[in-house]
């Protein structure tokens, strides 16, 4: 199985320049893996920098020391040193990301919304609105939604927006962050399904999930994190 | 014309001199390089040693407190204000490498009527007042030889509709225009040749905040389906966030901290990043 | 009822030489009623009789030697043909020039009066028009003015004269190599309108940035269907300079194309000059779909009928009467006296009205 992720010597740590310079260590020397058609899920207590880890992979975070290799376009490539449009390209073909939130877009419809990064990719409008629609109408979106702007939306509806969003690209490297909280069980069920399917065709996931039916029905392996815990 | 055949002849001439920044670039070449930007006014500092460079689709976003040397920056950037030191680099389609503040005037101000729009925060500044929308946009085109009124009137209609501005309102003076539409009309004048790079100054600067997200999505539309280049300045880090793909963060004349626009905003590493995050985003 | 404020004046000079006739201060005046409208088209009338009559130019009057030689001094009008040199070399492009307070005010004509001062010798035969007539009162005066300056002899007809200075009118009568147009210029820049800044209007000629004086033409069209400018109409000189031909008609903008003559322009107030040197190309500015044309009529000159000159419209009475007659006094007289009898020639109140102004 190849190598999708490769983290090596990762720090990260916060500096709270705003309350006189507190430092707020995350995580040291981590050293971490996930191969193709694997699903990695991270484990540890609260505040053990499973979301800070999951965002440096993303490269939204900016860690301290290390590197983190995600293979795209035939070659591995350091998301810390990346130039910001390197980040771009490999965001827009090889790593997808579901947040816990949707950050709204104001006047843009659900549809188009869920469409957006697929459209960004092909340039084929109807056949990303087409794929929007087939992943809106299986998270149990109504019709009567989709050409809404998502902002009014309740959370629930806003989550599985966000969840359609991040599986319309079909990303070798997904990156999920409790990806089910605050979802009924049949919506669960499709995820697990939309995860499993990813996984199918070869996709590397990482993710965090709260919910432990969820995670023992996706997850190959559990990565901890405590143990690179930074001393405070 | 003479002036063209002036500003080619100026253009192979420096096409001669080596371009100052060629160096191994993977694919295609920056279109902005920029590098030891730096004005002063008098003893009073505007910006200093500003260096980076824009790529073709990618917009930029400079933001910063009022006084931090964005205006400053984005006037040096788009040849209107002449630095102190430093250069900026522009790969144009027509004239090849221009050394932007080297250049002949000519050239210069040829690239802010064809290659280059400035979108000014007041569209007043941008717009002529006394001339009907229609006008307004075909100006552009007049000033790069169009001739014919029926193409010209055609054209306009045609960027009215992107800018969603009523086809009824051609003929009308801007005056007559909210200050929502006034913006709206005056970016589509600056679309109207064709342009490859945007300097924006705090295009919604002044609106109220449903006009304001109207505009910042038509932009965001027209940007990424023009793939526009843009550098924007502004304050608010909402509309930095909406637009554009990376951010500079400007303090007292300097580039504290720069990097891709969400790095920027939720993981600010220097103070005063973390500050404008802080107090802006959660106030 | 001096037109001017002749406490404005420390000129005697200008005390004479401006008292116009009374016809000619009618003329001068809107036709607003009755009775001065029917006198206006009688003084058209008497003035074309009179032009009749006198064919040939005057004899060479005395000057009156209390002043030098055409008023200026001789220093100034060295500067000003050494502007008209440079404003011939280039076609079109305004030249500065030290501009000389005159005895009259802006608006009068100096600019074209410090041009007229500054080429006119003592054989030429000089000839002054205002919107095209001879008697109106700033022609009459300048031609006095100069008259009693420099003792040149003054003609009303085009083809004797030498000098021509004008206020928005070109003669019909077609111009040769060996005459000189003088055109009084109020606003010189083409460019005012749409760019208010001189920095700038100067920049955008150096740069021949234009394209804003098409936005001018774009806006009549749009507002209008057509073109509406009719006068001051921009024109393109030997491909390189827009020009403001002064406020003549569009009307009269196809005689400057390649004219044998020399026109030369001064605007007084602003202090510039320029100059269209004989055969040179000028082109009105237009659209590919809506091309320059001239004013059309559908009437011709009620005195001579004429059909090719440029038409003034003369009211006559309160219920809507109103006739056409040339512009140009002096081409209606010729052809009057070559036996052309215009619709209107032999109504007896117009005969009438115009032998009263004549006994008067």
């Amino acid at each position: 199985m190849a190598t999708m992720l490769s983290v090596r010597g990762l720090y990260k740590t916060f500096t709270l320049h705003t309350q006189h310079g507190a430092q707020i260590p995350v995580f040291h020397n981590l050293r971490f893996d996930a191969a193709s058609g694997e699903c990695v899920a991270l484990a540890g207590a609260s505040g053990a920098g499973k979301s800070s880890l999951l965002c440096c992979l993303y490269g939204n975070y900016r860690p301290q020391a290390g590197t983190i290799a995600v293979y795209h376009d035939g070659a591995h490539t350091d998301m810390v040193s990346a130039q910001p449009r390197e980040i771009l390209e490999i965001r827009r073909r090889t790593l997808g990301y579901v947040s816990q939130f949707l950050r709204v877009v104001p006047r843009v419809s659900a549809q188009d919304v869920v469409a957006e990064p697929l459209l960004a990719l092909t340039g084929d409008r109807e056949a990303a609105r087409d794929k929007a629609a087939a992943l809106l109408a299986r998270l149990n979106i109504p019709r009567s939604l989709w050409s809404l702007p998502p902002a009014t939306f309740s959370g629930g509806e806003q989550q599985r927006v966000n969840i359609a969003r991040g599986f319309c690209v079909d990303y070798p490297v997904l990156l999920l962050d409790e990806p089910t909280a605050s979802l009924d069980a049949a919506n669960r069920a499709e995820v697990v399904r939309l995860i499993h399917e990813a996984k199918a065709r070869g996709a590397a996931v990482v993710g965090i999930f709260h919910d432990e039916e969820v995670r023992d029905a996706v997850a190959d392996r559990l990565f901890h994190l405590d143990a690179y815990k930074a001393a405070a | 014309m003479e002036t063209s055949l002036h500003a080619a002849a100026t253009a192979a001439a420096f096409r001669e001199t080596p371009a100052p920044f060629a160096g191994p670039a993977p694919g295609p070449a920056p279109l902005l390089n920029v590098s030891g930007l730096t004005k002063y006014y008098g003893d009073m500092l505007g910006c200093r040693d500003v260096t980076f460079a824009l790529w073709p689709g990618e917009v930029m976003g400079i933001v910063g407190e009022s006084g931090s040397g964005k205006s400053t920056l984005l006037g040096c950037l788009s040849g209107r204000m002449a630095p102190s030191s430093g250069q900026v680099a522009y790969e144009s389609e027509r004239f090849g490498v221009v050394d932007v503040h080297r250049a002949p005037e000519p050239v210069r101000r040829n690239l802010l009527r064809t290659e280059w729009g400035v979108v000014h925060q007041n569209p007043r500044d941008g717009l002529r007042l006394a001339v009907s929308a229609g006008g307004n946009i075909g100006e552009r085109l007049m000033a790069v030889g169009a001739r014919n009124y029926g193409t010209i009137r055609a054209e306009a209609l045609r960027w009215l509709r992107e800018v969603e501005i009523d086809a009824t309102r051609i003929d009308h003076l801007p005056r007559t225009f909210s200050g929502g539409m006034q913006q709206r009309l005056q970016i589509a004048a600056n679309l109207a040749t064709g342009p490859r790079l945007l300097f924006m100054d705090e295009p919604t600067g002044g609106l109220d905040v449903s006009v304001q997200a109207r505009l910042l999505d038509l932009l965001r539309n027209l940007v990424s389906r023009l793939g526009l280049s843009v550098v924007i300045v502004t304050h608010d880090l909402a509309v930095a966030r909406l637009l554009a793909h990376r951010l500079m963060v400007m303090r007292r004349g300097k580039v504290v901290e720069s990097g891709l626009t969400d790095q920027v905003l939720d993981d600010p590493q220097h103070p005063y990043t973390q500050l404008l995050v802080s107090s802006i985003l959660h106030a | 009822m001096s037109l001017l404020d002749d406490a404005l004046l420390d000129d005697a000079l200008l005390d004479d030489a401006m008292m116009p006739g009374a016809a000619a201060f009618l003329a001068e005046k809107p036709a607003a009623t009755v009775d001065r409208a029917a006198t206006d088209a009688g003084a058209r009338i008497s003035t074309a009789s009179q032009n009749a009559a006198q064919t040939t130019a005057q004899a060479a009057p005395e000057r009156d030697a209390q002043y030098n030689y055409a008023y200026l001094d001789e220093q100034t009008k060295r500067m000003i043909r050494r502007a008209v040199l440079k404003a011939v070399a280039v076609p079109g492009y305004q030249v500065p020039f030290a501009g000389r307070e005159m005895p009259m005010p802006y608006g009068w004509g100096t600019g074209g009066i410090q041009l007229s001062a500054s080429i006119l010798g003592p054989d030429d035969v000089f000839k002054v028009i205002d919107q095209g007539a001879d008697d109106t009162t700033n022609a009459v005066s300048i031609r006095k003015f100069f008259v009693r300056t420099t003792g040149v002899r003054t003609t009303e007809s085009t083809a004797e004269a030498s000098v021509i200075q004008t206020r928005h009118r070109i003669p019909e009568t077609p111009l040769t190599e060996d005459q000189i147009m003088v055109y009084q210029v109020p606003i010189p820049e083409p460019l005012r309108w749409m760019e208010p800044r001189e920095s700038e209007t100067r920049t955008m000629h150096a740069l021949e940035e234009y394209g804003v004086m098409h936005v001018r033409l774009y806006e009549d069209i749009a507002r209008h269907g057509r073109i509406a400018t009719n006068f001051m109409y921009p024109v393109l000189v030997n491909g390189r300079y827009v020009m403001s031909p002064s406020p003549i008609p569009k009307f009269d903008n196809p005689k400057l194309d390649r004219s044998p003559a020399l026109h030369l322009f001064g605007a007084g107030r602003e202090k510039r000059i320029y100059a269209v040197p004989p055969y040179t190309e000028v082109r009105s500015l237009d659209f590919e779909d809506h091309p320059f044309e001239v004013e059309k009529w559908d009437e011709c000159c009620g005195l001579c009928g004429a059909t090719d000159s440029y038409l003034d419209e003369v009211i006559l009475d309160d219920a809507g009467g109103r006739m056409f007659v040339c512009s140009d006094t002096d081409h209606c007289a010729a052809r009057r006296a070559a036996g052309h009898v215009g619709p209107m020639a032999a109504r007896r109140d117009l005969k009438e009205l115009a032998d009263r102004t004549a006994a008067e």
